[in-house]
């Protein structure tokens, strides 16, 4: 199990949610992701994704200026 | 000894940053202090945005084209030798037909690539426009089209993000224009919860897809197509049937990066501002190839391509550094067969659209003719 981290703040396009769409193709089941974003609609975004496609949410914080939010690969 | 630069990719950026390093460093490429090689798997540039308009008739193949070598300054040593390893160690790269190229300074600009193998029955079941053989068989199949469901999927990562949503409003006009719009249905795929991962683009084109009457379906990650049945199904547990199916396959980095040890999926670690391969100080990285969280788009690459001129002639003319990529990316969007609008933004600016309008077409249709300009350093 590996943790790999994205960092996406100050993205707008492709956006943090599908850059950790990109980065999961690339990783193996068992692997983290960490989505760094400035975005607040990250934190709504990426976790609804995540429940939709059926990978974990391991966490979702709210840090000083940005979110972070940690994804398992489960499939 | 001079100063070797050697960029390894011959698409826009790399072509730019060739161009652009001939014109800063003619004293240097005069005096033999500083040399300038290109190493590229083929001898022809394609104008990549021109493939969206092949499938309309908007665009013919021979307009796609040049030579590369008309392409650059004539200053710039061509190669027509595939990178087979990169050794930024070493400082060394190894080719197709053996050749091992040594340099001071290295331009990675490999590119992204079609993963057409990616999503199980893609190859089969779909056409695209991304490549020149699937533009024309896009084009063969929308000319006998005559009505039915057609399905707009889009998969990540992909190159030119605009790009799903153009050929959607393109293909209703389309449709409109041979009279077999009434009989057409169009249904769109997204992979995340909007029509665009661009809020913005997302928010303006939601109310244009109601008003054309264009349906749509976010959360949908391709899980598999099956052609036989002609239906495309979702990881969400979706399935669409189609008659045409129009997919965007996801895109890999280049196989060489890879091999190399320099990036999974074939993108490069690279800094955000520096433009610097992670961990490098003479390793440049530009356009597609990069992992930074940006647009794979051309402007982009043209965007990125003129920092790192800028950097490189500074560093080898004044040791010093010149400035750092601001994020900047400038997309058009084409709304249609006859309008169009654009977007911009950069790390600090967000992006917001404004109306269609056909001048913003028009100019856009310019700039397909004006690309070689681009690509030349002039524009």
């Amino acid at each position: 199990m590996s943790r790999q981290t994205i960092d996406a703040r100050n993205a707008f396009c492709p956006g943090p949610l599908m850059e950790l769409i990109a980065t999961l193709k690339l990783s193996s089941v068992g692997d983290e992701v960490e989505v760094l974003s400035s975005d607040k609609g990250s934190a709504d975004d990426i976790p609804a994704w995540t429940r939709k496609v059926g990978h974990e949410l391991v966490s979702c914080d709210k840090l000083e200026n940005h979110w972070s939010i940690v994804v398992k690969k489960k499939k | 000894m001079p100063k070797r630069i050697l960029i390894v990719g011959g698409g826009l950026a790399g072509t730019i940053v060739a161009n652009g390093l001939s014109r800063r460093l003619g004293g240097e490429l005069r005096s033999g202090d500083v040399c300038i090689s290109m190493l590229s798997i083929t001898d022809r540039h394609m104008y990549q945005p021109g493939l969206l308009y092949l499938p309309f008739g908007r665009f013919r193949e021979d307009e796609l084209f040049r030579d590369q070598r008309s392409v650059l300054d004539r200053r710039v040593n061509f190669h027509v030798d595939a990178a087979k390893y990169i050794d930024c160690e070493k400082k060394v790269v190894t080719t197709a037909s053996g050749n091992a190229f040594s340099y001071d300074y290295l331009v990675i600009a490999t590119g992204s690539h079609l993963n057409l193998d990616a999503i199980p029955g893609f190859r089969d079941g779909a056409h695209w426009f991304y490549d020149l053989e699937g533009a024309k068989k896009l084009r063969a199949a929308l000319t006998k089209f005559e009505g039915g469901r057609i399905v707009v999927n889009v998969n990540a990562p992909h190159k030119c993000p605009v790009a799903p949503l153009e050929i959607t409003f393109m293909l209703h006009d389309y449709l409109k224009e041979r009279r077999v719009l009434d009989k057409s249905e169009i249904t769109y795929t997204y992979p995340i919860g909007r029509l665009h991962a661009l809020e913005p683009v997302a928010t303006w084109a939601l109310p244009e897809f109601e008003r054309l009457g264009i349906k749509y379906q976010t959360f949908f990650n391709t899980a598999e197509i099956d052609p036989q049945a002609k239906v495309i199904k979702s990881e969400e547990g979706d399935e669409l049937p189609y008659d045409l199916l129009i997919g965007i396959p996801p895109h890999k980095g280049a196989a060489v990066i890879e091999e190399s040890n320099l990036g999974k999926g074939g993108w490069v670690p690279t800094n955000t501002k520096t433009l610097l391969r992670d961990g490098s100080t003479d390793v440049f990285v530009v356009g597609d190839t990069t992992n930074i969280p940006i647009s794979k788009a051309g402007s982009t690459a043209h965007f990125e391509a003129d920092t790192i001129i800028d950097n490189l002639s500074h560093l080898i003319q004044e040791g010093c550094w010149a400035r750092d990529y601001d994020g900047k990316v400038f997309c058009f969007i084409e709304t249609g067969l006859n309008s169009g609008t654009y977007v911009w933004f950069n790390y600090n600016t967000p992006p917001k659209p404004s109306e269609p309008t056909q001048m913003v077409h028009w100019f856009k249709l310019a700039y397909n003719r004006m690309y070689w300009l681009s690509a030349s350093g002039l524009l």
